[in-house]
Parts: structure tokens; C-alpha cells; sequence
């Protein structure tokens, strides 16, 4: 039995360089930020020039001059992916931030304002969670008359209902849980439990559901301006771009769509990743792993 | 001077009587001790009494008044389990000081450490967060305490800690104490009576 | 590599069977067990914390070993180290024998739920949404596994009906009974019983006890973590006191008799003593914050008889009258 005496040691498992989940965070954060600055710093330092149509240059491929090419006008197809990006950025950071209002005042009301509320609110989240997304979009998009005003309207309108949920559900389990119930006996006000004690836990759900709405939001106002209900064709969005490239793409020039597309995936699911570990942050099931 | 209840029924939404013509009363500088089977509502009488529930019949008196429906409550309940009383997003200083300050003494002999003060709930054992939540409850406007197994998952020095300074304050402030335990022993030691409660409904 | 442990299994297999009767070969064997976790406190700052510190316990084959210390105070840890499910942030040195062998990850993950079986807190480590005899049945990992759940169902008095039941439709008892005949279906040697009592009625907790009782008198090790030391003593054989994350002593339960002169640590006397059947004593003081022990014993801070020695070297595990000490002032 000479062997017996090994040590446990679980370190090996550690040493490799594996990130933990703060790290990974604050590196998603990073390049999420990164992205943003560059496609914002990016899209005001642009000239119009850039975005004019050059005849002598039409549906080149990608060069160092041109690097995602140009189109069948000549024009550089990075500055429009560039200027496409951040006008779906002010979308939808527009449209997450009305959805996240929308979802916090009815989860609020759903959780505090009696039954009758409560069940409203409930039916109309799971009418809006048991539709199709996209036609909705498409319906109240084109009900309000398309444009970045119906895209916003309706991206905000259909993005609230998980959030509502999830801060319905964590009202109503504050409002139950014994240190609020206490802090009543101890003499405290309902204002003052609803600020002290409530909105200390809301407010990291508010942030993550922000975060995790903006790239949904994003991804829905390409999707409907790619099929023509939402942005107007005049401007340079990932969707409309997109749209326009489809006609071009059995003449080969694959460049015309895949680079826009590219970008906005990268965008998006930058940001997708960021709320994921920041929603994993906030959970204290998950926190410290 | 008594807080007193009489006649207690109460059920949730239209399902069984969870408690029927419990009569129970308490004088200032008294321990009580309250016993019996699980589910049988022990925790739900220890609300009520301290105005958490409101009762479906009878009610509770404080001396010949209801409980106040605002403001701080002189009959003050502590619970089983600590880390649920606390808000784990706020610091032990916070919670301690939310319905008054203790002063250091009562600091001292619950062994409530200075270095505690800036930290998170999941921070300290259950006991220390007991101490903090017993500590919380002691105000001087509290004239009722209303211990619902308060040290039952403690170790026993923790236990014989907390004890001892319900008992003081017992003697200095004429504090009334209902124990609710399962631990035969110490009700011996503790209390001037000892109920049972029985299932006596419907 | 699946010929050495063939080897090794066989010899450690022959062992028991030879000593059976004699003095009995340890089945678990837990020798300077140290378990720390780097945690986050808020942004990137770290904080460095000891949650058990040099731990040594054996627990024997027709034993309950009975592991006592306060709650929250890192019990569950040293039940978690031995079945291998520590979180990802925790780091762990030591060793760990099972049969006289190494309990490395691999062994661990292969012996959990089967020899080694845990018997948890409450019913919320069963899947809620899981009828009870499918769960106590995928525990028995056989072919006649419906044959087993009926089993152990009739030694545990739970109805035929109990098994198409939700972990929420227990009642307190019939949970416990649930816990631990998932727990004894696979015919685990060694038991693991973390705070199995919580707060529960005497009636409930008796019962319950009993049965881990009868688990050892058939030759299973149990190891019995609680906090509850009155309860310990009714079943037990041996008591370890759990104190600031380490075993300050190893008892036997005779020891535990008048006012505590039998033992052998300071702290467990006063943990006697504190007892409400007892003298009711309150020693002032709390247990030393896993972040900032104390570099000399991890009691010394709190200890009537500290000398100036204690406060700056931490005591070793030392024999003493069939039973362990770490402090040097016993005797």
C-alpha cells in the first residue's frame, strides 16, 4: 500500500486559463464597447463622399481601398455597412429602452395594482409571447405607416412582455419576502421599502433586460426593413442594404451581402453575450463561478 | 398591559383552517413557551401576533387596542431562518440600524463584532446574522418579542448567547418573550409557562 | 491503467473481509483537508477565504461518525469535498482515502450515488417536477430498479401510492423517509448525512435518526453532519467538533457526560456546557471569519486558558485518552 499516500489536488483543473465569469465579462464589455465606439466614432467621422455614387468604381470586389467592395453605384460598401450600423444602433437602442419603460411600468402595475391588473397584464403578456414575432412586427409597423417611427413603435411593442415578466415576478416575490414585511413593523413607509428595498434589486434587472433587448431589437429592425415594412429605402440601414444586395447576388457579387450581414452578427451577438454573463452576474446561483 | 388574542381562525384563500379559537396571552416580563407538531400553525399564530397576517376571526389585542397598522410595531417577531430576513443586496450596518441603533452594550453581549458592520449577508454564518436580527428587533419601543425557532439551527453557545440576552432584557425592560421551540430543554429553562397547541379545528 | 485499478481494487476488496470482527480499517480516511475559495466581494476585488482548515477524520464500517459544529459554518463543504462537488472557485488540498485509496475526481464521480450516497437537507434536492419513485428508482442504477424502490419503500413504511407523488406533496416525515431510502437504495457502504434534521419535530427527527442507526448496525460507515449535538449523541458513536472550518477534537460519546470534564478541547466543553439541559452557559465570543483566521490556534481568541504560545502557532492533531485533541493545554 505504498501508493495510498497521493494528495488530492483538483489545482490542475484551475491552472489552465480558463476565465472565470467576471473576467468573461469584463471582456465581452470590452469588445461590445469597442464595437459600439468604433461604429459610432466610425460613422460621425465619415465623409459623404464615401457614400456618394462613383461610376468609375462600380461592383468591385474587396481591395485594400475598398474592403467589403463596392456596389453597382460605386459606392464603398463599408462606409454604408458603417453608416447602416449606426443608424440600427439609434434604432434600437431607442426601441429597447421605450420596450424596457413599457415592461417596468406594467410589471410594476402587475405586481402591486390587485388582481384584476395582474391578470390583464399576465394575458396580454403570454398573447404577446404566443405570437409570432415577426408578424406582429410586421403588422404594427405597417399599421404605423413603416418609417423609423413605426420600426421603433413597433420593436418597443413587442419586446416588453419576458422582461414584464420577470420583473412582475421579482415585485411580487419582494413584496412577500420577510425583510420587507419586517421592515414595515419596523416603521418604515411604503415609499421608502419601495426605494430602499425594491428598486436596489430592480435596477440590475433593468440594465441586463437593456442589454439583452438591444440586440433583439436590432436583429428585428434589420428583419423587417429587409422585407420592406420598416425603414424607408432612402436610408442606409443593414436591412435596407441587405434588401438591395439580394438582386445583385447572381451576378456574384457575394461581398454586397456578406460583409453588412457579418457586422451586424458580430454586433449583435456581442451585446447578446454581454447580457448573458451579466444576467448570470446578477443571479447569485452563478455569480461566483 | 397584556398582548392578548382571542379566538384566532385563519386559513389561506378558502383552503382548511390552518388555525381555529386559539386564545393565547402574554403579560410584559413574561416567557411563554408555545410547543406542538409541525404544520400545525405555530408560525402562522407568531404573523399574526405580530401583526404580519391579519386573522379571518377573533383578534389581538394590545393592551385592550389593536396593533398599529403603520409605524414601528412594539411587538416585534424574529424568524427561523436568517438569510431570508435580511436583504442580501444591503450591508450588516444597514440592516441593524433600519429600525433604530443599537447602542454598544446590546452590541457586546450578543458578540456582534465592529468588523461585521460592512459586510454582505452571505458574508456571515447564520448565526451572526441571527444576532443581528435579534439585535434589530430589541428597539426600545418593543415591549413584545415573538422568538418563531429562532435558534434552532444554531450550535449551542450561539443559542445560550442569544438566550441570555432575551433574558436580560426580560428583567431590565419587562419585556414579554413567546418561545416557539421544539427543544424540551430549553423551554425548561426559559419559560414561566409552557402551551401546547393542539389541532383542535374545524 | 484499468489494470492497476483492477489490482488495486482487489486487494483493497480482500482487506475488510480479512478484518472483519478485528479492529476495523477505516472506509474513509480524510487527513489534512484544507478547502478555500477566491470570491468576488464586488467589481474585480477578491477576497481569499478558508472555509475548512486542515481537517482529519476517519469514519469506520458499522459506525456513525458525527461531524458537530454551528450552522454556516462550513459542515456542508467537508460533505461536498468528499462526493467531489465543490463549485468551480473552490480550491483543495489534502488527502482523501476511500478503501485506502485515493479519492481523486475521476474515482469520486464514479462512486457518488452509488457506494457513496448523500442524504441532503431537504427535499429541494430532489427535481420538483419528478415523480418521487422515478427518482429514488434512477438512484438504484440496476436492472430490477422498480424492484428495489419497492423495497426500500416497504422498509421505510412509504405507501405504493407515495411514489406517484411530487417532492411538494410530502409531509415532513415522509420526506425524510424519501431522502433516505434514495439515499440507501444502491447499497451505498458509506452515508452521508448532511443536517438531515433541520428544525423538525422530535418525533420526526427520532425516526429519522433511527434509521441512519440502522444503516450503520449493517455495516455501512454514516457520517452524521449537524448541529444539533444532543441529537448526535442519541445515535452516534464518535463526535467530531467542528470548529472555525477544522476538528478540534475527536470524542467519544461517553465523553460527553456531567460537565464536560471528559473532554478534551476547551471549546467543546463550553459547547456542553452551553447546552440548555445543562449549565446554559454562554461563552462569550464568536467563531474567527473564514477570511481572517487567526494564525495561532482558531480558537485562542475566544479560550479562557490561552497562553501566549497558542496565539502564535496553530496546535497539531494529537492522540489522547482513544480520542483527538488540536490544543496543546490538554491532557
Amino acid at each position: 500500500m505504498s501508493y495510498t499516500d497521493t494528495t488530492i489536488n483538483q489545482s490542475h483543473i484551475s491552472q489552465l486559463p480558463r476565465l472565470n465569469r467576471r473576467q468573461i465579462t469584463v471582456l465581452v464589455m470590452a469588445i461590445a464597447a469597442a464595437l459600439l465606439l468604433g461604429v459610432v466614432i466610425g460613422g460621425f467621422l465619415l465623409s459623404n463622399e464615401k457614400l456618394m455614387t462613383n461610376f468609375e468604381e462600380r461592383s468591385l470586389s474587396p481591395s485594400i481601398e475598398h474592403p467589403f467592395g463596392t456596389d453597382w453605384l460605386g459606392r464603398d460598401m463599408f462606409a454604408r455597412s458603417l453608416k447602416g450600423l449606426t443608424v440600427s444602433l439609434g434604432v434600437g437602442m431607442l426601441a429597447s429602452t421605450v420596450s424596457v419603460f413599457f415592461a417596468l411600468t406594467l410589471g410594476l402595475a402587475a405586481a402591486t395594482m390587485g388582481r384584476t391588473v395582474d391578470g390583464a397584464v399576465t394575458w396580454l403578456v403570454d398573447i404577446f409571447l404566443g405570437l409570432p414575432h415577426i408578424v406582429v412586427l410586421i403588422l404594427i409597423a405597417f399599421a404605423m405607416g413603416g418609417g423609423t417611427r413605426g420600426v421603433i413603435i413597433a420593436v418597443a411593442i413587442t419586446h416588453w412582455p419576458s422582461l414584464a415578466r420577470v420583473i412582475r415576478a421579482e415585485v411580487l416575490q419582494l413584496r412577500t419576502s420577510e425583510y420587507v414585511q419586517l421592515s414595515r413593523r419596523l416603521g418604515r413607509s411604503r415609499w421608502w421599502i419601495a426605494t430602499r428595498h425594491l428598486l436596489p434589486h430592480l435596477v440590475p434587472q433593468l440594465l441586463v433586460g437593456l442589454v439583452l433587448l438591444f440586440p433583439h431589437a436590432i436583429l428585428h429592425e434589420a428583419a423587417i426593413t429587409f422585407l420592406g415594412f420598416g425603414l424607408s429605402p432612402h436610408q442606409p440601414a443593414v436591412g435596407v442594404i441587405l434588401s438591395e444586395s439580394m438582386r445583385h447576388l447572381s451576378t456574384g457579387q457575394w461581398w454586397l451581402a456578406l460583409f453588412p450581414g457579418l457586422s451586424l452578427l458580430v454586433m449583435v451577438r456581442a451585446f447578446d453575450a454581454l447580457g448573458d454573463n451579466l444576467r448570470l452576474l446578477i443571479d447569485p446561483h452563478t455569480a461566483q463561478e | 398591559m397584556p398582548l392578548e388574542a382571542r379566538g384566532i381562525g385563519f386559513r389561506y384563500e378558502s383552503g382548511q383552517w390552518v388555525l381555529r379559537g386559539v386564545d393565547i396571552k402574554l403579560e410584559p416580563g413574561e416567557i411563554v413557551g408555545l410547543t406542538g407538531p409541525s404544520g400545525l400553525g405555530k408560525t402562522t399564530l407568531a404573523r399574526i401576533l405580530a401583526g404580519y397576517e391579519r386573522p379571518l376571526e377573533g383578534n389581538v389585542e394590545l393592551d385592550g387596542n389593536p396593533l398599529p397598522a403603520t409605524g414601528y410595531n412594539p411587538v416585534q417577531l424574529v424568524f427561523q431562518h436568517p438569510e431570508k430576513a435580511v436583504n442580501p443586496r444591503w450591508r450588516m450596518c444597514d440592516i441593524l440600524t433600519e429600525g433604530w441603533e443599537p447602542n454598544d452594550d446590546l452590541l457586546t453581549s450578543l458578540s456582534i463584532e465592529k468588523g461585521w458592520f460592512s459586510r454582505w449577508p452571505n458574508e456571515l454564518s447564520g448565526g451572526e446574522l441571527q444576532r443581528f436580527c435579534l439585535a434589530r428587533a430589541l428597539g426600545p419601543q418593543t415591549r413584545y418579542l415573538i422568538a418563531d425557532e429562532i435558534t434552532a439551527m444554531l450550535d449551542a453557545i450561539t443559542q445560550a448567547q442569544i438566550w441570555h440576552v432575551v433574558l436580560d432584557l426580560v428583567h431590565k425592560r419587562n419585556l414579554g418573550v413567546l418561545v416557539i421551540s421544539h427543544d424540551g430543554p430549553l423551554l425548561k429553562r426559559l419559560c414561566n409557562r409552557v402551551t401546547e397547541l393542539k389541532s383542535e379545528m374545524g | 491503467m484499468s489494470n492497476q485499478t483492477a489490482v488495486s481494487q482487489n486487494t483493497s476488496t480482500t482487506i475488510p473481509e480479512a478484518s472483519t470482527g478485528g479492529t476495523m480499517m477505516p472506509l474513509l480516511d480524510v487527513r489534512d483537508l484544507s478547502v478555500s475559495f477566491v470570491q468576488y466581494t464586488g467589481g474585480l476585488q477578491m477576497r481569499f477565504l478558508t472555509v475548512i482548515t486542515s481537517l482529519s477524520l476517519t469514519v469506520r464500517p458499522g459506525e456513525i461518525l458525527a461531524v458537530v459544529g454551528s450552522s454556516g459554518s462550513g459542515k456542508s463543504l467537508l460533505a461536498h469535498a468528499i462526493l467531489g462537488i465543490l463549485p468551480n472557485n473552490a480550491r483543495i488540498s489534502g488527502t482523501m482515502l476511500y478503501v485506502n485509496e485515493d479519492l481523486t475526481p475521476e474515482r469520486q464521480m464514479s462512486l457518488r450515488g452509488r457506494e457513496i450516497a448523500l442524504v441532503p437537507q431537504s427535499v429541494n434536492f430532489l427535481d420538483p417536477l419528478m415523480r418521487v419513485g422515478f427518482q429514488v428508482r434512477s438512484a438504484a442504477h440496476g436492472s430490477e430498479a422498480a424492484k428495489a424502490q419497492r423495497r426500500v419503500f416497504d422498509r421505510y413504511h412509504l405507501a405504493d401510492q407515495v411514489k406517484g407523488l411530487f417532492p411538494f406533496q410530502l409531509s415532513g416525515g415522509m420526506a425524510r423517509r424519501v431522502l433516505v431510502a434514495t439515499a440507501t437504495i444502491s447499497d451505498a457502504r458509506l452515508v452521508i448525512a448532511d443536517e438531515p434534521t433541520p428544525g423538525l419535530h422530535p418525533a420526526v427527527v427520532k425516526e429519522t435518526l433511527n434509521h441512519l442507526r440502522e444503516l450503520a448496525d449493517e455495516d455501512r460507515a454514516v457520517m452524521l453532519i449537524t448541529h444539533d449535538i444532543e441529537a448526535a449523541l442519541t445515535i452516534a458513536d464518535r463526535i467530531a467538533v467542528f470548529y472555525a472550518g477544522t476538528t478540534v477534537e475527536i470524542a467519544l460519546v461517553a465523553d460527553f457526560t456531567d460537565n464536560g470534564e471528559a473532554l478534551r478541547h476547551p471549546y467543546s466543553k463550553a459547547l456542553w456546557r452551553a447546552l440548555a439541559k445543562n449549565e446554559f452557559v454562554a461563552t462569550p465570543g464568536a467563531q474567527p471569519s473564514p477570511d481572517a483566521l487567526p494564525p495561532g490556534c482558531l480558537f485562542q481568541p475566544n479560550c479562557k486558558i490561552a497562553t501566549p504560545e497558542c496565539a502564535s502557532v496553530r496546535p497539531k492533531e494529537r492522540e489522547l485518552r482513544g480520542g483527538m485533541v488540536r490544543c496543546i493545554h490538554a491532557a
